[in-house]
Protein backbone atom coordinates (compact mmCIF):
# COMPACT_ATOMS: atom_id res chain seq x y z
CA UNK A 1 0.00 0.00 0.00
CA UNK A 2 2.94 2.81 0.90
CA UNK A 3 4.17 2.41 -2.82
CA UNK A 4 1.29 4.28 -4.20
CA UNK A 5 3.45 7.55 -3.52
CA UNK A 6 0.84 10.92 -3.60
CA UNK A 7 2.25 14.25 -2.90
CA UNK A 8 -1.21 14.97 -1.13
CA UNK A 9 -2.60 14.63 1.79
CA UNK A 10 -2.71 11.07 3.13
CA UNK A 11 -6.53 11.38 2.96
CA UNK A 12 -6.36 10.72 -1.00
CA UNK A 13 -5.64 7.23 -0.57
CA UNK A 14 -7.84 6.00 2.12
CA UNK A 15 -11.06 4.61 1.15
CA UNK A 16 -14.38 7.06 1.51
CA UNK A 17 -15.66 7.46 5.11
CA UNK A 18 -18.36 7.21 7.15
CA UNK A 19 -19.39 4.35 5.48
CA UNK A 20 -19.95 3.25 8.80
CA UNK A 21 -20.21 5.49 11.81
CA UNK A 22 -17.75 6.48 14.21
CA UNK A 23 -19.02 5.28 17.09
CA UNK A 24 -20.39 1.75 15.61
CA UNK A 25 -16.53 1.02 14.56
CA UNK A 26 -15.51 2.07 18.23
CA UNK A 27 -18.32 -0.19 19.29
CA UNK A 28 -17.44 -3.25 17.10
CA UNK A 29 -13.37 -2.59 18.07
CA UNK A 30 -13.85 -2.58 21.83
CA UNK A 31 -15.79 -5.67 21.54
CA UNK A 32 -13.54 -7.71 19.93
CA UNK A 33 -10.71 -6.51 21.98
CA UNK A 34 -12.56 -6.92 24.96
CA UNK A 35 -13.68 -10.56 23.34
CA UNK A 36 -10.02 -11.52 23.12
CA UNK A 37 -9.24 -10.06 26.44
CA UNK A 38 -11.51 -12.19 27.88
CA UNK A 39 -10.72 -15.36 25.89
CA UNK A 40 -6.62 -15.16 25.78
CA UNK A 41 -6.34 -13.34 29.26
CA UNK A 42 -2.94 -11.95 27.84
CA UNK A 43 -3.04 -8.81 29.55
CA UNK A 44 -4.88 -8.27 32.61
CA UNK A 45 -4.27 -10.94 34.91
CA UNK A 46 -0.29 -10.27 34.29
CA UNK A 47 -0.70 -6.81 34.89
CA UNK A 48 -2.91 -7.57 38.26
CA UNK A 49 -0.11 -10.17 39.66
CA UNK A 50 2.74 -8.29 38.70
CA UNK A 51 1.00 -5.39 40.80
CA UNK A 52 0.62 -7.60 43.75
CA UNK A 53 4.09 -8.97 43.63
CA UNK A 54 5.32 -5.39 43.10
CA UNK A 55 3.72 -5.11 46.69
CA UNK A 56 5.53 -7.77 48.01
CA UNK A 57 9.23 -6.57 46.58
CA UNK A 58 8.44 -2.91 47.91
CA UNK A 59 7.64 -4.74 51.29
CA UNK A 60 11.35 -6.36 51.49
CA UNK A 61 13.28 -3.32 49.56
CA UNK A 62 11.93 -0.77 52.10
CA UNK A 63 11.70 -3.41 54.79
CA UNK A 64 8.95 -1.48 55.94
CA UNK A 65 4.97 -3.40 57.01
CA UNK A 66 3.03 0.02 56.20
CA UNK A 67 3.80 3.06 54.58
CA UNK A 68 1.70 6.57 54.46
CA UNK A 69 2.35 9.91 53.09
CA UNK A 70 4.82 10.71 50.01
CA UNK A 71 5.93 7.07 50.10
CA UNK A 72 2.60 5.40 50.10
CA UNK A 73 1.76 7.43 46.85
CA UNK A 74 4.90 7.03 45.36
CA UNK A 75 4.32 3.15 45.76
CA UNK A 76 1.00 3.00 44.70
CA UNK A 77 1.98 5.05 41.64
CA UNK A 78 4.95 3.52 40.28
CA UNK A 79 3.14 0.15 40.74
CA UNK A 80 0.69 1.28 38.65
CA UNK A 81 2.45 2.44 36.26
CA UNK A 82 5.09 -0.33 35.73
CA UNK A 83 1.76 -2.50 35.46
CA UNK A 84 0.31 -0.11 32.87
CA UNK A 85 3.49 -0.58 30.25
CA UNK A 86 3.14 -4.29 30.70
CA UNK A 87 -0.70 -3.93 29.09
CA UNK A 88 0.76 -1.12 26.84
CA UNK A 89 3.32 -3.41 25.90
CA UNK A 90 1.22 -5.76 24.54
CA UNK A 91 -1.53 -3.59 23.19
CA UNK A 92 -0.97 -3.82 19.48
CA UNK A 93 1.27 -7.14 19.76
CA UNK A 94 -1.57 -9.33 18.10
CA UNK A 95 -2.60 -6.80 15.62
CA UNK A 96 0.85 -6.19 13.93
CA UNK A 97 1.63 -9.90 14.23
CA UNK A 98 -1.57 -11.31 13.00
CA UNK A 99 -2.33 -9.33 10.39
CA UNK A 100 -5.35 -7.14 12.44
CA UNK A 101 -3.76 -4.14 10.90
CA UNK A 102 -4.51 -4.78 7.44
CA UNK A 103 -7.96 -6.24 7.36
CA UNK A 104 -9.02 -3.13 10.00
CA UNK A 105 -7.22 -0.73 6.71
CA UNK A 106 -9.25 -2.82 4.25
CA UNK A 107 -12.57 -1.86 6.52
CA UNK A 108 -14.28 1.65 4.26
CA UNK A 109 -14.02 3.02 8.34
CA UNK A 110 -12.74 6.28 9.73
CA UNK A 111 -9.19 5.27 11.50
CA UNK A 112 -9.67 7.36 14.18
CA UNK A 113 -11.67 4.24 15.67
CA UNK A 114 -9.14 2.45 16.19
CA UNK A 115 -7.56 4.69 18.39
CA UNK A 116 -10.38 5.39 20.38
CA UNK A 117 -11.08 1.56 20.90
CA UNK A 118 -7.58 0.97 21.72
CA UNK A 119 -7.66 3.46 24.40
CA UNK A 120 -11.17 2.56 25.69
CA UNK A 121 -9.63 -0.86 26.05
CA UNK A 122 -6.65 -0.01 27.89
CA UNK A 123 -8.18 2.37 30.04
CA UNK A 124 -10.76 -0.54 31.23
CA UNK A 125 -7.32 -2.74 31.74
CA UNK A 126 -6.15 -0.32 33.89
CA UNK A 127 -9.78 -0.04 35.80
CA UNK A 128 -9.79 -3.81 36.21
CA UNK A 129 -5.93 -3.68 37.24
CA UNK A 130 -7.03 -0.81 39.92
CA UNK A 131 -9.95 -2.52 41.17
CA UNK A 132 -7.00 -5.69 41.90
CA UNK A 133 -4.63 -3.33 43.10
CA UNK A 134 -5.73 -0.60 45.21
CA UNK A 135 -7.43 -3.20 47.82
CA UNK A 136 -4.33 -5.04 47.88
CA UNK A 137 -2.11 -2.28 48.10
CA UNK A 138 -4.39 -0.90 51.24
CA UNK A 139 -4.46 -4.48 52.58
CA UNK A 140 -0.99 -5.33 51.98
CA UNK A 141 1.25 -1.91 52.61
CA UNK A 142 -1.04 0.72 53.84
CA UNK A 143 -0.93 2.45 57.12
CA UNK A 144 -3.86 4.59 57.49
CA UNK A 145 -7.40 3.46 56.19
CA UNK A 146 -8.40 3.60 52.93
CA UNK A 147 -12.02 4.98 53.51
CA UNK A 148 -11.59 8.69 53.99
CA UNK A 149 -9.29 8.90 50.95
CA UNK A 150 -11.11 6.60 48.67
CA UNK A 151 -13.16 9.29 46.88
CA UNK A 152 -10.17 11.51 46.23
CA UNK A 153 -8.12 8.42 45.14
CA UNK A 154 -10.22 7.51 42.63
CA UNK A 155 -10.81 11.12 41.06
CA UNK A 156 -7.07 11.06 40.97
CA UNK A 157 -6.44 7.52 39.68
CA UNK A 158 -9.42 7.82 36.61
CA UNK A 159 -7.46 11.64 36.05
CA UNK A 160 -4.54 8.93 35.91
CA UNK A 161 -5.35 6.75 33.56
CA UNK A 162 -7.20 8.55 31.13
CA UNK A 163 -3.74 10.07 30.51
CA UNK A 164 -1.49 6.50 30.98
CA UNK A 165 -4.33 5.13 28.30
CA UNK A 166 -3.63 7.51 25.82
CA UNK A 167 -0.04 8.27 26.06
CA UNK A 168 0.20 4.49 26.17
CA UNK A 169 -2.59 4.17 23.10
CA UNK A 170 -0.01 6.42 21.06
CA UNK A 171 3.48 4.74 22.42
CA UNK A 172 2.32 0.99 21.65
CA UNK A 173 1.52 2.06 18.50
CA UNK A 174 4.69 3.89 17.41
CA UNK A 175 7.16 1.00 19.08
CA UNK A 176 4.76 -1.67 17.72
CA UNK A 177 6.17 -1.87 14.61
CA UNK A 178 9.96 -1.42 15.31
CA UNK A 179 12.39 -4.20 15.67
CA UNK A 180 12.96 -3.50 19.29
CA UNK A 181 9.62 -3.18 20.66
CA UNK A 182 9.85 -4.49 23.70
CA UNK A 183 12.40 -2.19 24.71
CA UNK A 184 11.08 1.29 23.22
CA UNK A 185 7.78 1.05 24.59
CA UNK A 186 8.47 1.85 28.17
CA UNK A 187 11.85 3.77 27.26
CA UNK A 188 9.27 6.35 25.22
CA UNK A 189 6.61 5.89 27.58
CA UNK A 190 8.55 6.47 31.35
CA UNK A 191 9.34 10.15 30.39
CA UNK A 192 5.75 11.32 29.22
CA UNK A 193 4.20 9.83 32.06
CA UNK A 194 6.50 11.70 34.47
CA UNK A 195 4.06 14.92 34.65
CA UNK A 196 1.01 11.99 35.06
CA UNK A 197 3.47 10.89 38.28
CA UNK A 198 3.79 14.49 39.65
CA UNK A 199 0.46 15.29 39.40
CA UNK A 200 -0.99 11.97 40.78
CA UNK A 201 1.80 11.40 43.53
CA UNK A 202 1.10 14.76 44.58
CA UNK A 203 -2.72 14.62 44.68
CA UNK A 204 -2.68 11.31 46.48
CA UNK A 205 -0.22 11.46 48.88
CA UNK A 206 -1.82 13.98 51.31
CA UNK A 207 -4.92 11.79 51.22
CA UNK A 208 -2.98 8.76 52.80
CA UNK A 209 -1.95 10.43 55.95
CA UNK A 210 -2.23 8.84 59.58
CA UNK A 211 -3.81 12.11 60.58
CA UNK A 212 -6.84 11.63 58.68
CA UNK A 213 -8.75 10.03 60.46
CA UNK A 214 -12.45 11.48 60.28
CA UNK A 215 -14.51 12.78 57.30
CA UNK A 216 -13.87 12.34 53.95
CA UNK A 217 -10.50 14.27 52.20
CA UNK A 218 -10.40 16.13 49.71
CA UNK A 219 -7.10 16.21 47.06
CA UNK A 220 -5.73 18.86 45.94
CA UNK A 221 -7.52 20.68 43.27
CA UNK A 222 -3.93 22.17 41.64
CA UNK A 223 -3.00 18.85 40.84
CA UNK A 224 -6.43 17.44 39.73
CA UNK A 225 -6.41 20.22 37.49
CA UNK A 226 -2.68 19.52 36.14
CA UNK A 227 -3.96 16.12 35.08
CA UNK A 228 -6.76 16.80 33.54
CA UNK A 229 -4.90 19.67 31.28
CA UNK A 230 -2.15 17.15 30.53
CA UNK A 231 -5.13 14.55 29.67
CA UNK A 232 -6.74 17.04 27.49
CA UNK A 233 -3.59 18.31 25.81
CA UNK A 234 -2.15 14.48 25.13
CA UNK A 235 -5.87 13.37 24.43
CA UNK A 236 -5.60 16.04 20.93
CA UNK A 237 -2.46 15.20 20.12
CA UNK A 238 -2.64 11.75 19.60
CA UNK A 239 -5.95 11.73 18.50
CA UNK A 240 -4.43 13.81 15.54
CA UNK A 241 -1.21 11.75 14.75
CA UNK A 242 -2.57 8.48 15.19
CA UNK A 243 -3.84 8.19 11.63
CA UNK A 244 -0.55 8.55 10.53
CA UNK A 245 0.92 5.77 12.44
CA UNK A 246 -1.78 3.65 10.30
CA UNK A 247 -0.71 4.26 6.65
CA UNK A 248 0.82 1.10 5.79
CA UNK B 1 7.99 18.06 -4.59
CA UNK B 2 10.25 20.81 -5.63
CA UNK B 3 13.33 19.99 -7.18
CA UNK B 4 16.18 21.81 -5.59
CA UNK B 5 17.44 23.12 -8.97
CA UNK B 6 14.62 24.94 -9.29
CA UNK B 7 15.87 27.44 -6.94
CA UNK B 8 17.43 30.42 -8.21
CA UNK B 9 21.26 29.70 -7.94
CA UNK B 10 22.23 33.34 -6.73
CA UNK B 11 24.78 32.56 -4.25
CA UNK B 12 28.56 33.22 -3.98
CA UNK B 13 29.95 29.53 -3.92
CA UNK B 14 28.42 28.51 -7.24
CA UNK B 15 31.50 27.41 -8.72
CA UNK B 16 31.87 24.49 -6.70
CA UNK B 17 28.69 22.85 -7.10
CA UNK B 18 28.41 19.53 -9.54
CA UNK B 19 24.57 20.20 -9.21
CA UNK B 20 21.79 22.39 -8.16
CA UNK B 21 20.99 21.25 -4.07
CA UNK B 22 24.72 21.71 -2.93
CA UNK B 23 24.99 25.34 -4.02
CA UNK B 24 21.08 25.76 -2.66
CA UNK B 25 21.98 24.32 0.84
CA UNK B 26 25.77 25.91 1.62
CA UNK B 27 23.85 29.15 -0.16
CA UNK B 28 24.60 32.04 3.16
CA UNK B 29 26.91 29.21 4.93
CA UNK B 30 29.49 31.78 4.86
CA UNK B 31 27.87 34.88 5.80
CA UNK B 32 26.41 32.98 8.99
CA UNK B 33 29.28 31.28 9.92
CA UNK B 34 31.22 34.87 10.54
CA UNK B 35 28.26 36.47 12.22
CA UNK B 36 28.04 33.65 14.55
CA UNK B 37 31.89 34.03 15.39
CA UNK B 38 31.26 37.60 15.83
CA UNK B 39 28.56 37.85 17.92
CA UNK B 40 30.41 34.80 20.28
CA UNK B 41 33.00 37.26 20.56
CA UNK B 42 31.17 40.34 21.40
CA UNK B 43 29.02 37.82 23.71
CA UNK B 44 31.68 36.27 25.47
CA UNK B 45 33.69 40.20 25.57
CA UNK B 46 30.32 41.31 27.05
CA UNK B 47 30.40 38.45 29.50
CA UNK B 48 34.36 39.16 30.87
CA UNK B 49 34.49 42.73 30.76
CA UNK B 50 31.32 44.49 30.74
CA UNK B 51 28.66 42.82 33.16
CA UNK B 52 29.13 43.48 36.59
CA UNK B 53 30.21 40.88 39.11
CA UNK B 54 27.20 39.19 40.71
CA UNK B 55 26.96 40.17 45.02
CA UNK B 56 26.57 36.81 46.12
CA UNK B 57 27.80 34.17 43.40
CA UNK B 58 30.84 36.89 42.33
CA UNK B 59 32.76 35.30 39.04
CA UNK B 60 30.71 31.88 39.15
CA UNK B 61 27.39 33.59 38.15
CA UNK B 62 29.20 34.14 34.80
CA UNK B 63 27.97 30.38 33.46
CA UNK B 64 24.29 32.13 33.48
CA UNK B 65 25.46 33.79 30.31
CA UNK B 66 26.40 30.38 29.06
CA UNK B 67 23.68 28.34 30.78
CA UNK B 68 20.52 30.02 30.02
CA UNK B 69 20.93 30.91 26.51
CA UNK B 70 21.37 27.10 25.94
CA UNK B 71 18.66 26.16 28.04
CA UNK B 72 16.48 28.17 25.75
CA UNK B 73 17.63 28.05 22.52
CA UNK B 74 17.80 23.51 23.51
CA UNK B 75 13.67 24.58 23.92
CA UNK B 76 13.00 26.03 20.91
CA UNK B 77 15.13 23.74 19.00
CA UNK B 78 12.76 20.87 20.23
CA UNK B 79 9.57 22.83 19.83
CA UNK B 80 10.79 23.76 16.58
CA UNK B 81 11.77 20.13 15.28
CA UNK B 82 8.12 19.21 16.43
CA UNK B 83 6.78 22.15 14.12
CA UNK B 84 9.28 20.98 10.98
CA UNK B 85 7.42 17.38 11.37
CA UNK B 86 4.45 18.72 11.41
CA UNK B 87 5.17 20.18 7.73
CA UNK B 88 6.78 16.91 6.66
CA UNK B 89 3.04 14.91 7.61
CA UNK B 90 1.44 17.79 5.65
CA UNK B 91 3.84 17.54 2.59
CA UNK B 92 5.61 13.91 2.89
CA UNK B 93 8.84 16.08 1.54
CA UNK B 94 11.51 13.75 3.20
CA UNK B 95 13.64 17.23 3.25
CA UNK B 96 11.01 18.60 6.27
CA UNK B 97 12.12 15.51 8.09
CA UNK B 98 15.55 16.04 7.38
CA UNK B 99 15.38 19.42 9.10
CA UNK B 100 13.61 18.23 12.37
CA UNK B 101 16.25 15.40 12.55
CA UNK B 102 18.90 17.80 12.37
CA UNK B 103 16.83 20.16 14.59
CA UNK B 104 16.43 17.64 17.30
CA UNK B 105 19.79 16.01 16.72
CA UNK B 106 21.41 19.80 17.59
CA UNK B 107 18.89 20.73 20.41
CA UNK B 108 19.88 17.25 21.83
CA UNK B 109 23.53 18.12 22.19
CA UNK B 110 22.62 21.42 23.60
CA UNK B 111 20.29 19.80 26.37
CA UNK B 112 23.10 18.19 27.23
CA UNK B 113 25.21 21.18 27.29
CA UNK B 114 22.70 22.46 29.73
CA UNK B 115 22.92 19.55 31.77
CA UNK B 116 26.02 19.96 32.15
CA UNK B 117 26.70 23.80 32.35
CA UNK B 118 23.59 23.58 34.90
CA UNK B 119 25.59 20.69 37.14
CA UNK B 120 28.43 22.70 37.17
CA UNK B 121 27.01 25.84 38.67
CA UNK B 122 24.66 23.65 40.95
CA UNK B 123 27.92 22.21 42.51
CA UNK B 124 29.37 25.70 42.29
CA UNK B 125 26.30 27.73 44.52
CA UNK B 126 25.08 24.94 46.95
CA UNK B 127 28.25 22.11 46.30
CA UNK B 128 25.88 19.76 44.09
CA UNK B 129 26.34 18.27 41.40
CA UNK B 130 22.23 17.55 41.04
CA UNK B 131 19.95 19.34 42.92
CA UNK B 132 16.16 18.58 42.60
CA UNK B 133 14.46 22.19 43.85
CA UNK B 134 16.01 23.30 40.38
CA UNK B 135 13.21 22.64 37.77
CA UNK B 136 15.76 23.87 34.58
CA UNK B 137 17.54 21.04 35.74
CA UNK B 138 14.98 18.53 36.21
CA UNK B 139 13.02 19.10 33.53
CA UNK B 140 16.05 19.17 31.27
CA UNK B 141 16.83 15.33 32.12
CA UNK B 142 13.43 14.03 31.94
CA UNK B 143 13.30 15.95 28.04
CA UNK B 144 16.96 14.68 27.65
CA UNK B 145 15.92 10.93 28.53
CA UNK B 146 12.73 10.78 26.00
CA UNK B 147 14.72 12.88 23.32
CA UNK B 148 17.56 10.25 23.70
CA UNK B 149 15.20 7.26 22.45
CA UNK B 150 14.80 9.04 18.98
CA UNK B 151 17.87 7.74 17.77
CA UNK B 152 16.97 4.57 18.59
CA UNK B 153 13.63 5.12 17.07
CA UNK B 154 14.62 5.70 14.10
CA UNK B 155 17.35 3.03 14.04
CA UNK B 156 14.66 0.25 14.75
CA UNK B 157 12.76 0.96 11.64
CA UNK B 158 14.12 -0.01 8.28
CA UNK B 159 11.63 1.09 6.10
CA UNK B 160 12.71 4.87 5.53
CA UNK B 161 9.52 5.90 4.76
CA UNK B 162 7.84 4.80 7.62
CA UNK B 163 10.92 5.53 9.84
CA UNK B 164 10.46 9.30 8.55
CA UNK B 165 6.50 9.15 9.72
CA UNK B 166 6.84 7.35 12.77
CA UNK B 167 9.98 9.79 13.62
CA UNK B 168 7.64 12.84 12.61
CA UNK B 169 4.91 11.60 14.88
CA UNK B 170 7.33 11.14 17.79
CA UNK B 171 9.05 14.74 17.39
CA UNK B 172 5.24 16.17 17.28
CA UNK B 173 4.11 14.44 20.57
CA UNK B 174 7.78 15.20 21.73
CA UNK B 175 7.68 18.75 21.25
CA UNK B 176 4.39 19.38 22.73
CA UNK B 177 5.81 17.74 25.98
CA UNK B 178 8.75 19.77 26.57
CA UNK B 179 6.60 23.09 27.64
CA UNK B 180 3.58 20.83 28.99
CA UNK B 181 6.66 19.15 31.17
CA UNK B 182 8.49 22.37 32.00
CA UNK B 183 5.50 23.32 33.50
CA UNK B 184 4.51 20.38 35.32
CA UNK B 185 7.89 20.34 37.11
CA UNK B 186 7.75 23.62 37.59
CA UNK B 187 4.90 23.65 39.36
CA UNK B 188 6.13 20.75 41.53
CA UNK B 189 8.72 22.53 43.60
CA UNK B 190 7.69 26.53 42.64
CA UNK B 191 5.67 25.94 45.93
CA UNK B 192 8.16 23.66 47.94
CA UNK B 193 11.56 25.57 47.68
CA UNK B 194 11.72 29.40 46.93
CA UNK B 195 13.60 30.26 43.73
CA UNK B 196 17.00 30.45 44.21
CA UNK B 197 18.25 31.69 40.86
CA UNK B 198 17.32 35.35 39.73
CA UNK B 199 15.02 35.62 37.33
CA UNK B 200 15.16 37.40 33.66
CA UNK B 201 12.67 39.93 35.06
CA UNK B 202 14.53 41.69 37.87
CA UNK B 203 18.06 41.97 36.17
CA UNK B 204 19.97 44.56 36.13
CA UNK B 205 20.11 46.26 32.45
CA UNK B 206 23.62 45.47 31.89
CA UNK B 207 23.27 42.30 32.70
CA UNK B 208 20.14 42.01 30.55
CA UNK B 209 21.65 43.28 27.70
CA UNK B 210 24.63 40.95 27.91
CA UNK B 211 22.00 37.79 28.44
CA UNK B 212 20.38 38.85 25.24
CA UNK B 213 23.22 39.35 23.28
CA UNK B 214 24.41 35.87 24.65
CA UNK B 215 21.19 34.65 23.52
CA UNK B 216 21.27 35.92 20.04
CA UNK B 217 25.08 34.48 19.79
CA UNK B 218 23.71 31.07 20.69
CA UNK B 219 20.56 30.88 18.47
CA UNK B 220 22.98 31.60 15.73
CA UNK B 221 25.48 29.22 16.64
CA UNK B 222 22.10 26.95 16.87
CA UNK B 223 21.05 27.99 13.08
CA UNK B 224 24.78 27.82 11.87
CA UNK B 225 25.44 24.09 13.43
CA UNK B 226 22.08 22.87 11.64
CA UNK B 227 23.17 24.31 8.47
CA UNK B 228 26.26 22.91 8.32
CA UNK B 229 25.05 19.63 9.49
CA UNK B 230 22.22 20.08 6.52
CA UNK B 231 24.59 21.08 3.96
CA UNK B 232 27.16 17.96 5.05
CA UNK B 233 24.38 15.22 4.77
CA UNK B 234 22.71 16.79 1.88
CA UNK B 235 26.14 16.43 0.05
CA UNK B 236 27.31 13.10 0.58
CA UNK B 237 23.79 12.24 -0.31
CA UNK B 238 23.96 13.61 -3.71
CA UNK B 239 27.82 12.47 -3.89
CA UNK B 240 26.81 9.19 -3.80
CA UNK B 241 24.21 9.63 -6.44
CA UNK B 242 27.07 10.80 -8.37
CA UNK B 243 29.16 7.75 -7.35
CA UNK B 244 26.57 5.22 -8.38
CA UNK B 245 26.10 6.83 -11.53
CA UNK B 246 29.86 6.85 -12.41
CA UNK B 247 29.93 3.08 -11.70
CA UNK B 248 26.88 2.33 -14.10
CA UNK B 249 24.46 1.61 -11.13
CA UNK B 250 21.85 3.74 -11.67
CA UNK B 251 18.85 1.71 -11.89
CA UNK B 252 19.02 -1.36 -10.14
CA UNK B 253 18.21 0.33 -5.98
CA UNK B 254 21.26 -0.25 -3.41
CA UNK B 255 20.35 -2.15 -0.44
CA UNK B 256 20.02 0.91 2.01
CA UNK B 257 22.01 -0.18 4.92
CA UNK B 258 20.25 0.40 8.25
CA UNK B 259 20.15 3.91 9.77
CA UNK B 260 18.63 6.51 12.25
CA UNK B 261 19.63 9.42 9.43
CA UNK B 262 16.74 10.49 7.16
CA UNK B 263 16.82 9.49 3.59
CA UNK B 264 17.05 12.05 0.93
CA UNK B 265 16.79 9.24 -2.12
CA UNK B 266 13.88 11.80 -3.94
CA UNK B 267 15.96 14.90 -3.25
CA UNK B 268 19.69 13.81 -3.90
CA UNK B 269 19.27 12.16 -7.11
CA UNK B 270 20.26 15.01 -10.14
CA UNK B 271 17.29 15.45 -12.02
CA UNK B 272 18.58 13.97 -15.45
CA UNK B 273 19.11 9.99 -13.53
CA UNK B 274 15.51 10.42 -11.41
CA UNK B 275 14.89 7.11 -12.55
CA UNK B 276 17.93 6.17 -10.74
CA UNK B 277 16.80 6.06 -6.97
CA UNK B 278 19.58 6.51 -5.13
CA UNK B 279 19.66 5.88 -1.07
CA UNK B 280 21.93 7.82 1.86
Amino acid sequence: MSGVQTPGRPSLTTPPKQAVGLWRTVGALLRKELLVELRTLESVPGMSLFALTTFVVFHFALNRDSVEGDLAAGILWVTLLFAAILGVNRLFVADADQGGYDAFLLAPVDRSAMFLAKTLTLLAFLVVLELVAVPAFALLLLGPPLGPALPGLLATLALGDVGIAVIGTLVAALAVQTRARDLLGPLLALPLFVPIVIGGARAVSPLLVQAHTGGVVEPPIRWLLTLGLYDLVFGLIAYALFDFLLED
Amino acid sequence: MQSPSRHPAGSSDTKHRPSGAVGTYGRGLRTLSLSTVIAIALALGLVFFYAPLEAEQGFLQKIFYVHVPLAIVALCGFVLGGLLAIQHLRTRDPRWDMRSYVVIHMSLIFAIGTLITGSIWAKGSWGHWWVWSEPTLVSFLIIFLLYATYQPLRFAIEDPERQARYASVFAITAGAFVPLNYIAVNLSTAYLHPRVFTSTSNLPGSMAFTLLVSMVAMALLFATLCKYELTAKHTRAQLRALRRRLAGDGVSPPARSRSAVPSLSHVAAPPAQAAGRSAL
